[in-house]
């Protein structure tokens, strides 16, 4: 989890207090709510879903708001509080919005001593992000470190959105963002 | 070599035997290489001679601590009128360990079957596995293949036309090291903050929602359809002739300065040196080995010289000043700075620590600051004993373990390598390595 300063939440994530005002449309409703229903068939609690259903509304809008958390609240009886400490303690859920590619860069220790920091600079500097947790002017990217992904042999994994891509290197961050526009 | 190559013939493949066959990911395939008989054998036996077996096999815990996975089970009081749940535990987040993740990604139906098996030997109808949220392309796999097996009728009510029900669901994590730990990916099911919880009650009490439940790793589970199948004296043959404690294969993830990075599977009792140097390929570029982390972050760091003759199982390693823990192997070569390392790993630890404990929430912050200002080149004579002060507080004194893992690669980095953080507190250069980045 990601505890102190950051209330950012777990991608410790700078934002430039761009507008998230957008009126929440409501995410659980036809198919959406048709797929909770069906998931709540295998807890023997209503609780034990909210996982799964904030991952069903930062899957429909991107990240994960304070009126989406309302409404996840309100379709699994729990309070808005309640959810909202949920929410911070995991780093996955997004409590702002995030570039168009969301790029996650593994650190630890083993990938570290494989060269990990000049992936995390090329990607930096080749995305114009220029510092962690910054999205690029254009709003296509965010970079951040990220801790174990548990590829380790496979140093640097990164992850790009829900891809998983391994071995990348300082020569491969080109190709990688060719490939994320 | 091990996967992501070439087998090396002196690896024993059991688990890893069908890494990289795309085809065994079916079904279908599963069958086809002799996948589900081990559950419908099981279905048809009675509960406790499954767990007799897995108790005479001597297979033990591969998440970590290494608990007896027979003893284990037969925790679970049969006939108490509860649900009872099973946890697989697939949230492989310990620095160095990415075993889970080969065998979620090739052999699904294979950790399914273990699953399977493992529930009804406990009494339970229901499994869960819970996934790390950053494993995509295993949890794609894995709800593939779960929904094809209950399609098929191989789980769910009625399993493989045996009257009992058997199910199995994939639950997906959000991001969090901790958990991991048992009671935590509990608390984490169930929709809470994952906190570990103060035991007793243990889990086989009072588990996932408030149930009798028990919690196994990925590899643990998948092991089980191979020993119903060739019986406990086949997996206990491999072994040290002297030490029946360890038995069966494991599987080594290893990384950091080697050669052939991959997933190894040998039996208990391989000669360590060997196996680093003749299997791995040592250290890259020529450099020689100097740290070795043999089972994941949590464990005590030895020097070249003690993993040389160390032996791979769970007393060799403590022989030898450390643990096998989930076998997660990092490798550190000579170019690479000791405090440096030592201090990532504190950062990690401080970032992953759940808060509630403040021996732990404070130490592994603390420990980190210290560590990276000794590693700027600003460091003073008292931090070192400062250090070990904190660690002292920091070990056995919390929740979980997860303090005083944070504690581990501080004390035995310091008794091997004190050196290196005088030299660099007296601003003597011995690596021609940058400080580290805060
Ligand atoms: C901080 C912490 C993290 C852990 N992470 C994992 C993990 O990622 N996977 C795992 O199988 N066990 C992990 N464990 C060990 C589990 O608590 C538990 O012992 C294990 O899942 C039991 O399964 P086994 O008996 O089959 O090994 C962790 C323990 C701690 C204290
Ligand atoms: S030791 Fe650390 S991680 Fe474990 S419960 Fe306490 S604060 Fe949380
Ligand atoms: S340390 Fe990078 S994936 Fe494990």
């Amino acid at each position: 989890m990601s505890h102190g300063p950051s209330a950012t939440g777990g991608a410790a994530l700078k934002t430039g207090g761009h507008g998230h005002h957008e009126k929440h449309v409501p995410v659980f409703v036809g198919e959406t709510e048709k797929r909770l229903q069906e998931l709540l068939t295998r807890y023997p609690t209503k609780q034990a879903a909210l996982l799964p259903a904030l991952w069903m509304l930062q899957e429909a809008r991107g990240w994960v708001s304070e009126e989406g958390m309302a409404e996840v609240a309100t379709v699994l009886g729990l309070t808005p509080a309640y959810v909202k400490g949920v929410v911070t303690f995991y780093t996955m859920y997004h409590q702002h919005p995030v570039g168009k590619h969301f790029i996650q860069v593994c650190t630890t220790s083993p990938c570290h001593v494989c060269g990990a920091e000049d992936v995390v600079k090329a990607f930096l500097e080749q995305t114009g992000c220029g510092e962690l947790g910054v999205t690029s002017a254009d709003g296509k990217y965010t970079v951040i470190e990220v801790e174990c992904l548990g590829a380790c042999g496979f140093a640097t994994p990164v992850m790009v959105n829900s891809d998983f891509l391994e071995s990348i290197t300082p020569a491969t961050v080109a190709d990688v963002l060719k490939r994320y526009g | 070599m091990g996967y992501p190559h070439k087998p090396h013939p002196r690896e024993t493949q059991v688990l890893s035997t069908h890494f990289g066959t795309a085809d065994a990911r079916t079904a279908e395939g599963w069958k086809q290489r002799g996948g589900y008989k081990a559950l419908q054998n099981a279905l048809g036996m009675d509960p406790l001679a499954i767990q007799q077996v897995v108790k005479d096999s001597g297979l033990r815990g591969r998440g970590g601590a290494g608990f007896p996975t027979g003893l284990k089970w037969s925790f679970m009081k049969q006939g108490d009128g509860k649900p009872h749940y099973l946890c697989c535990n697939a949230d492989e987040s310990e620095p160095g360990t990415f075993k889970d993740r080969e065998i979620m990604r090739w052999t699904p139906h294979a950790l399914i079957e273990g699953c399977a098996i493992g529930a009804y030997a406990i009494g339970a109808e229901t499994a869960y596995i819970y996934i790390r949220g950053e494993f995509t392309e295993p949890l794609d796999v894995m709800e593939r293949a779960v929904a094809e097996a209950r399609a098929a009728g191989i789980i769910g009510k009625n399993a493989m036309g045996s009257g009992k029900t058997v199910d199995v669901w994939v639950h997906k994590g959000a991001g969090a090291y901790i958990c991991g730990e048992e009671t935590a990916l509990m608390n984490s099911l169930e929709g809470k903050r994952g906190n570990p919880r103060i035991k007793p009650p243990f889990p086989a009490v009072a588990g996932l929602f408030g149930m009798p439940t028990t919690i196994n790793n990925v590899e643990t589970l998948t092991a089980v359809p191979h020993i119903l199948n060739n019986g406990a004296d086949w997996y206990k043959k491999m072994s040290r002739p002297d030490n029946p404690k360890s038995t069966g294969t494991k599987l080594w993830s290893v990384c950091g300065n080697i050669t052939r990075p991959g997933n190894y599977e040998v039996e208990m009792g391989f000669p360590f040196g060997e196996f680093l140097q003749d299997l791995c390929g040592g250290a890259p570029n020529g450099r020689k080995i100097k740290a070795v982390i043999p089972g994941g972050s949590s464990v005590p760091i030895i020097t070249w010289e003690e993993a040389e003759s160390a032996v791979m199982d769970y007393e060799g390693m403590v022989a030898a000043g450390t643990m096998l823990g989930s076998a997660g192997c990092i490798v550190i070569d000579e170019a690479q700075s000791m405090p440096r390392q030592i201090a990532r790993l504190a950062r990690f630890y401080a970032h992953e620590s759940c808060a509630q404990c403040t021996q732990c929430r404070e130490g592994t912050a603390w420990t980190t600051k210290i560590l990276e200002r000794i590693c700027a080149g600003d460091g003073t004579a008292e931090d070192l004993d400062t250090l070990l002060s904190i660690a002292d507080n920091m070990t056995g004194k919390t929740i979980c373990v997860l303090s005083d893992s944070c504690a581990t690669p501080v004390v035995s980095g310091l008794q091997r390598w004190r050196h290196e953080f005088e030299a660099l507190i007296t601003r003597k250069t011995v690596h021609a390595v940058p400080a580290v980045v805060a």
